[in-house]
């Protein structure tokens, strides 16, 4: 009876089998070098804060993680980002 | 002698005139070649707004040098531009490999607005 008890109480959490599997992009497409004087491209990296985004959202290999953080906050310093933003994207 | 591939990025006042502007991109030019330096692109954007203020101004003239140099006389450089009151805000960046192609790659104008064309062509 407790054995048949626990299993009932067992979520199954099957949500990730519906979801695409994340890739590195720069893996994936060989960009070797991030410019931080293109904030277009860095915008994909940085929430509507203007905050990093963490690897687990936007898939990236810690290589280029690093990479990407370094060039935002070149950007940072230049004023080509801000450091603090309220409704980057819209 | 050894030499480094770098890149500065500088922000000059908008307070300054044009011809102002002209002469203080002049004599950062001069500083670098007059020391053994060797120029290998520039780019400028005009008057740009920044993100944030900075020294309650809210937009700048920036410029890109990139060049090749001694390792030396960056650190001359640096204080160079840290004295400058012209110069709102400035980055010294020692170029790597990759970084060399994508600048060549950028000079011909490869990732401009011709981009997204580019990309949609290379799926296709």
């Amino acid at each position: 009876m407790a054995k048949g008890g626990k299993k009932k109480n067992f979520v199954f959490n099957n949500r990730h089998k519906n979801m695409p599997k994340k890739y590195c992009r720069f893996k994936k497409s060989g960009i070797k070098y991030i410019d931080y004087k293109d904030a277009d491209f860095l915008m994909k990296f940085i929430n509507d804060q203007g905050k990093i985004l963490p690897r687990r959202l936007s898939g990236n290999s810690l290589k280029y993680q690093r990479k990407v953080s370094i060039s935002i906050k070149r950007a940072r310093h230049m004023a080509i980002l801000p450091f603090v933003a309220d409704g980057l994207k819209d | 002698m050894e030499t480094n591939n770098y890149e500065a990025a500088v922000i000059f006042t908008p307070v300054l005139s044009e011809t102002q502007l002209k002469e203080a991109v002049k004599t950062y030019r001069e500083l670098i070649t007059a020391n053994k330096g060797t120029i290998v692109n520039e780019e400028s954007w005009g008057l740009t707004k920044l993100a944030y203020n900075i020294q309650k101004k809210s937009s700048g003239f920036y410029h890109f040098f990139e060049f090749n140099v001694s390792p030396d006389f960056i650190k001359a450089f640096d204080i160079q531009l840290r004295r400058d009151e012209r110069v709102l805000r400035f980055i010294n960046l020692k170029l790597d490999k990759h970084a060399l192609l994508y600048n060549e790659r950028r000079k011909n104008g490869e990732f401009s607005k011709a981009k997204k064309a580019q990309k949609q062509t290379a799926t296709t």
